[in-house]
């Protein structure tokens, strides 16, 4: 094969096949919408990508962790005198060097770069040493001598419940409970009354982790005119710059956070973490860059994966399927810290309303604190367990109702342009497409109930945000923002402060710029990622890149685009409105022949206006509610996504095997179908994986003989993630209807398509074998022990029994907008909730800015 | 990045050169092939050694001698990846050829050698982590520690063998061979095990493994059923390896029944032998005999999978391996999770 | 024998020099002491394969391999895949079909990739899934990487019209809305 250049078209000779055509032509896009080699396509094949480990300085030392053995414990004494001396050793820090706290949140500032008094679970960081070489700070790291005094381990929501004493952190909203959340949308209790069925489940879904291939590393380079300079692998360099500058008391404008790529990230690296701010300290303090590279079990602690989550869901049902009113409730296993949780939390419940009409809702949650690495966003962001919980019950329900799975949902699907009970606005709406596609691909209607025994298929649906609708940090700023330099030679550089993280979010700026100035990819010259050369964009969390940077891109060429064009329109003597910029020129569209080259038109216009640069930015609309929460859940625009799968059960066993996988998008547009495809195919593996197999858990040792708490398998193998040999053949449709808010119509695909894998999976093992899975998981055992019991006479389920007693208090009452509300809440002061800014982060910081 | 203690190597290039350097090394001193066993045990720091002596270098440790039919001998560091794609392994004991081609992953093959899959330390999660994951739970009854937390009542150590070359190598009836300063002796691969998790190996300290000896497999019929979570890297969980010879009326003459994974030493199933000794290999004699199985089998919650259900995992893999030998049809699933 | 070792080493057609701590495996040798970044690691224990490398033509995980035993050995990396400037087959379609997503267990997977298509340039997705499987990645669902391999042998076998189905590309046809 000729390979071709990076950027350039893979296929020029293969037209997009019929059900893209319309809206790939229509528009006369060139590179949105053909599928093209991501810009960093050639370094990452060659080896050359530099990752954070991989990068050297002079004079560079290595550090590394001293970690809590103990899960819960006030620190008594710390002894590095032995260490200090050790061969090699440079520096040691311990928590008294750095004692500001931070947290990604405003409203949870509860770490510490090192623990100050207490440890909070095995694996909490505690000293830092740097040596000459990584084998001395590990040996140095041994002779390090702590005392604790234990205190009682708290390793579950139900021991957090109980445990009024101690408390793992002095603030929270009760005891130790981190948050606890009523909300009430309309009059609930009416709806159930008019219901002709109601519907009650509890279910389990179990925490895991991102398990990026590369493990965190970050290096810290101290620089002249007291600056420093961290390069570090995370998906949110602004956050990261924020945070480090706080907590080192230095200006922001002396602190430089670049992203190097990362190696994987899938939410794991959207907080900020301990050894990012030790090794920026360990380098102030010793004068020399520093690196480190965490080990694969350190990769778990830092986890901030998915959250365990325990859900009560009851709906009530016409008797034709549609849902009248709805009350969920859920308990977060939150870990030690705050992390995202109070997100988390909320976000258990604020998705609930976008895909299926739903008039009336109540929502009530918990995060509790537990001595166990703190948990936070993973793909899908605490929506992904409710969505589960979500699909089976209303697969039950249609079997309970006699209707289709796929009718129900077809008939009930939320009319677009709506704004739900909560105060949600959804614009466009691809669900009732992907339906279609996955119902007519996989033959749903002829082999859905119709398979042999041990066959099955299960049909679920999901939906995502494009992009939080609010920033972590309030205020009325920008959420992308993109700087563009036209050089003489016709090279345009990109400057944003994405980060990529294999999404191929540069491949989107960089497609974004090319399209609208009518040049190829590779005269696009990229630079992302650096707080200190690049203007903010809030990272790669979300899925807001495509939506956010992409706008924020169009409006920079759009505007380089005009000063051109009046540069050119006056030198050929041509209306500017008639110039047309493709195939890096810009000519008359009357007669093409005049025109002249990009460059020269950047030459022109240079002439004409002096040195040329533009900028563009992004913010999201502002969304209509207004009561303390709605905050989370909002979106410029959602994705949609329908999935049937495809199972093979084994009833001696409970072993099953995936057979096949329908997956249907709605994307909006893809901007480069090939990477889209490798987002949804991504998101089913790991989606597959969470149904399957993995699991972030722990061992409690006897009580009798011991107070420890461990991770019970932070290994690559034994945390078992899905292979080659567990990953079934998938069948991709992308659904694309351009959507007004998305950078030519595009939508967000990197989380979404994961949503209804897993409850599609269980709902395929009821059809296969006549069992309810009621948890992920899915171990064999719980197939079996659910056919033994259905064997016995049960009703042939393995699940939670019951979710526990916890008074939620009044609810926050916020009328519906069919009920004449208008986004705030009435009983502000009686549900005991301030009246804020009437968002999730009116506990702002003091001194927090943006 | 995990690293490696400070150690000294040797590679000799000889078998004498390595007993030498063997018997007159200072400190603690262990032997190395593949590397895939002991290296991650030392840079989690559950293994240790002042000195190493590679074996890699001596040519006469390695290849496979004999041919279908007479007696087949395979050097201790023979790689997986060539004792699995050797045509007579692959012909004369093809559940050998299929134990060995599942274990772990490609490369980690290409690597390993079957002396050391039959020297693999046992396993346990309670075990197999690092130092300050250990000193988290202070420690275990296998190394530091004074508890087994898989039976904390229990006086032993219930780390299990993991290694798929022993089990079927126990119902082939296979032996090894170990020098020794002393002298050179053979032993049955059966007697090569003792079923402690501490002590689970009959080697002495002095001696080094050298050699397989299969006897002919000339009218054996046998087969291996493997199951774990994911279809390559993981270790086994439960094996089963049976070998039956029958007579000209198809009634089974000599049985062997082994188990792998479920204890500290790969178990027989003696009862399981007896049901099938005398008897056709008819689905029911097959239940009868996989049914007899339960009870030898212990597994402990130290492994993946939850331990009941592995526990009733043994009689279908062990059915599923004499159905496969009987020409039966297979039940649908396993032998995907099998192999 | 001492806690230093000098060794030549064949690293991509070209011999090295190196001294090294004789307990550092081959993986921080080729990241350390030879500048081969390209080489990643991510469990160290050999249960990953990110760390893939070709020693004598075989993949081997570099974190487990010796640099002290690899002398008169001949290490291939990732580094050493390309043709001057011109791709391997193998990269340039992992770069054109996004099989390499963030790229970290992309070099690992080429080197894997390499040595199959060395053995077998026609292999089938299960013989491709085979001889991948001890290569964990986390964000392509592996079908791009065998999608990759699959065109990248059709190239090296020299068949002219290799190259990916329409579905890779653009996904599956939404049924009912033409071919």
């Amino acid at each position: 094969m000729t390979p071709p250049r990076p950027g350039q078209v893979i296929a020029p000779d293969q037209a997009p096949p019929d059900s893209a055509a319309g809206s790939t032509h229509e528009d006369d896009l060139r590179i949105v919408g053909t599928p093209f080699r991501r810009v960093d396509g050639w370094a990452k094949v060659t080896g050359q990508t530099r990752f954070a480990d991989d990068m050297t300085f002079p004079r560079m030392i290595h550090m590394r962790l001293v970690r809590s053995t103990l899960p819960h414990a006030f620190i008594q004494s710390i002894d590095t005198s032995k260490a200090e001396e050790m061969a090699g050793v440079v520096g040691v820090l311990t928590g008294k060097d750095m004692p500001e706290p931070f947290g990604i949140l405003p409203v949870s500032q509860d770490e510490h770069a090192l623990c100050l008094e207490k440890v909070r679970f095995v694996g909490d960081p505690v000293v830092a040493v740097a040596a000459l070489t990584e084998d001395q700070a590990a040996d140095a790291c041994s002779a390090v001598k702590i005392e604790y005094e234990p205190l009682t381990t708290i390793s579950s929501v139900d021991e957090a419940l109980e445990t009024h004493e101690p408390l793992i952190h002095d603030y929270g909203d009760e005891g130790n409970l981190h948050k606890k959340i009523s909300l009430q949308f309309g009059a609930v209790e009416d709806g159930f009354a008019e219901a002709d069925e109601i519907l009650e489940d509890v279910m389990f879904y179990e925490g895991s982790t991102h398990l990026p291939m590369e493990q965190h590393a970050a290096v810290a380079v101290p620089e002249g005119g007291g600056r420093i300079t961290l390069y570090t692998s995370t998906q949110t360099p602004h956050y990261v710059h924020k945070v480090l500058a706080q907590v080192l008391g230095m200006p922001a404008s002396r602190v430089r956070v670049i992203a190097c790529s990362v190696g994987g990230g899938f939410g794991g690296k959207s907080d900020i973490f301990n050894h990012e701010i030790a090794v920026a300290k360990m380098a102030l303090v010793t004068g020399r860059p520093v690196k480190i590279c965490l080990n694969r079990e350190e990769v778990f602690y830092c986890h901030r994966g998915r959250h365990p989550v325990l859900m009560h869901l009851r709906t009530g049902f016409t008797k034709d399927g549609a849902m009248v009113a709805q009350h969920l409730k859920t308990a977060l296993d939150g870990g030690a810290y705050g992390s995202y949780g109070v997100a988390s939390t909320y976000y258990t419940g604020a998705l609930q309303t976008v895909t299926y009409g739903l008039p009336r809702y109540r929502f009530d949650s918990i995060r509790a604190f537990t001595n166990k690495p703190p948990c936070g966003p993973k793909r899908g962001h605490a929506t992904v367990q409710p969505r589960f919980a979500l699909e089976v019950h209303l697969d039950k329900a249609a079997q309970r109702l006699g209707i289709d799975p796929a009718d129900l949902r077809l008939n009930n699907l939320l009319p677009p342009d709506s704004i739900t009970a909560n105060y949600l606005k959804v614009g466009s709406i691809g669900l009732g497409a992907c339906i279609q596609a996955v119902v007519d691909g996989s033959g749903w209607r002829e082999r859905f109930q119709s398979l042999p025994h041990g066959r099955g298929l299960g049909l679920a649906c999901g939906s995502y945000l494009t992009g939080a609708g609010l920033p972590i940090h309030w205020n009325h700023l920008p959420q992308s923002a993109v700087q563009l330099k036209l050089d003489r030679t016709g090279t345009v550089a990109a400057y944003c402060g994405e980060a990529e993280i294999g999404q191929g979010s540069d491949s989107v700026l960089a497609a974004c710029v090319a399209e609208v100035l009518g040049i190829g990819l590779d005269d696009v010259l990229l630079c992302v990622g650096d707080t200190g050369l690049t203007p903010v964009d809030l990272g790669s969390y979300s899925s807001r890149v495509t939506l956010m940077v992409g706008r924020a891109a169009i409006q920079a060429a759009e505007r380089a685009r005009d000063r051109l064009a009046e540069a050119v329109a006056e030198k050929l003597d041509v209306p500017a409105d008639r110039l047309v910029f493709a195939e890096s020129r810009v000519f008359d569209s009357g007669s093409p022949e005049n025109g002249m080259p990009f460059a020269e038109a950047v030459q022109q216009a240079e002439e004409k206006f002096g040195a040329l640069a533009t900028t563009g930015s992004y913010a999201p609309p502002r969304a209509p509610g207004r009561y303390r929460g709605s905050g989370v859940g909002p979106s410029p625009t959602y994705s949609y996504s329908a999935c049937v799968i495809e199972v093979e059960v084994d009833p001696e066993t409970g072993l099953y095997r995936v057979e096949h996988v329908w997956i249907a998008h709605d994307i909006g547009r893809a901007i480069n179908p090939v990477l889209t495809i490798g987002q949804v195919e991504g998101s089913v593996y790991m989606g597959l994986g969470e149904a399957m197999m993995e699991e972030q858990v722990f061992r409690r040792l006897p009580k009798s003989r011991s107070s420890a708490l461990v991770h019970k398998v932070p290994s690559m193998l034994e945390y078992k993630s899905p292979t080659f040999h567990e990953m079934p053949p998938v069948t991709t449709y992308l659904i694309e209807d351009p959507d007004p808010e998305g950078p030519f119509g595009a939508k967000e695909v990197g989380q979404g398509p994961l949503l209804p894998v897993i409850p599609a999976l269980a709902n395929a093992i009821f059809d296969a074998v006549g069992v309810r899975i009621d948890q992920v998981p899915i171990g064999p055992h719980m197939i079996r022990k659910a056919l033994e019991d259905k064997e016995a006479g049960g009703d042939g389920r393995y699940g939670p029994k019951s979710f526990p007693d916890i008074d939620f208090g009044v609810p926050l009452m916020v009328p519906t907008p069919d009920e004449g509300g208008d986004g705030r809440a009435t009983n502000t002061e009686e549900a005991g909730v301030r009246k804020g800014s009437g968002t999730m982060t009116d506990g702002v910081r003091k001194g927090s800015k943006p | 990045m995990m690293r490696l203690p400070v150690f000294r190597l040797h590679q000799p290039e000889s078998l004498s050169d390595a007993m030498a350097l063997l018997a007159s090394s200072d400190g603690e001193t262990r032997l190395v092939a593949g590397g895939t066993d002991l290296w991650p045990n030392m840079k989690r720091r559950h293994q240790s050694a002042d000195v190493v002596v590679s074996l890699n270098r001596v040519a006469e440790l390695s290849g496979i001698r004999g041919e279908v039919g007479g007696e087949v001998r395979i050097g201790a560091t023979t790689t997986l990846a060539a004792v699995a794609a050797s045509p007579i392994v692959r012909a004369a004991y093809p559940a050998l050829a299929r134990a060995v081609e599942s274990i772990s992953s490609p490369a980690i093959r290409n690597m390993a050698t079957l002396g050391g899959n039959l020297c693999l330390d046992t396993r346990c999660t309670y075990y197999n982590q690092t130092e300050e994951w250990r000193t988290s739970i202070d420690f275990c009854l296998k190394e530091g520690g004074t508890i087994c937390w898989v039976a904390p009542q229990s006086p032993r150590c219930w780390a299990v063998s993991s290694s798929d070359a022993a089990p079927v190598l126990c119902a082939l009836g296979a032996r090894v061979r170990l020098l020794s300063p002393a002298g050179e002796r053979e032993v049955s691969v059966a007697d090569f095990y003792r079923d402690d998790g501490i002590d689970y190996l009959t080697k002495q300290p002095d001696e080094v493994l050298t050699e397989v000896v299969l006897p002919p497999s000339d009218g054996v019929q046998m087969s291996f059923w493997k199951l774990r979570r994911r279809g390559s890297i993981d270790f086994a969980v439960l094996t089963a390896a049976v070998a039956v010879r029958r007579d000209d009326d198809g009634v089974v003459s000599e049985a062997a029944v082994w188990l792998g994974a479920v204890a500290s030493a790969p178990v027989r199933s003696e009862a399981a032998e007896a049901v099938l000794v005398g008897n056709a290999l008819t689905p029911e004699v097959i239940t009868e005999a996989a049914t007899a199985t339960r009870k030898v089998a212990t597994p402990l919650d130290n492994t993946d999978f939850t331990l009941q259900w592995r526990s009733k995992m043994v009689v279908h893999y062990v059915e599923a391996a004499l159905r496969e030998v009987a020409g039966l049809e297979r039940e649908r699933l396993a032998p995907n999770h099998a192999m | 024998m001492d806690r230093y070792t000098t060794a030549t080493l064949r690293v991509n057609g070209q011999d090295l020099q190196v001294v090294f701590p004789t307990h550092h495996t081959l993986l921080e040798v080729l990241r350390e002491e030879c500048g081969l970044t390209g080489t990643k690691h991510g469990c160290e224990l050999g249960e990953c394969g990110t760390c893939t490398v070709l020693v004598d033509g075989e993949p081997v995980l570099s974190c487990l391999a010796l640099t002290a035993e690899m002398e008169g050995r001949s290490i291939e990396t990732v580094e050493g895949l390309q043709d001057g400037n011109e791709l391997h087959p193998l990269q340039a379609a992992f770069a054109d079909l996004g099989a390499a997503q963030c790229g970290y267990c992309t070099p690992g997977m080429l080197m894997t990739a390499t040595a199959l298509l060395a053995e077998n340039d026609d292999p089938s997705a299960d013989e491709i899934r085979t001889a991948l499987a001890g290569n964990l990645c986390r964000c392509t669902g592996y079908h791009k990487i065998i999608e990759a391999v699959e065109w990248a042998a059709g190239v090296v076998r020299g068949d002219a019209g290799a190259g990916p189905a329409r579905e890779v590309l653009f996904g599956s046809s939404v049924p009912g809305e033409g071919s």
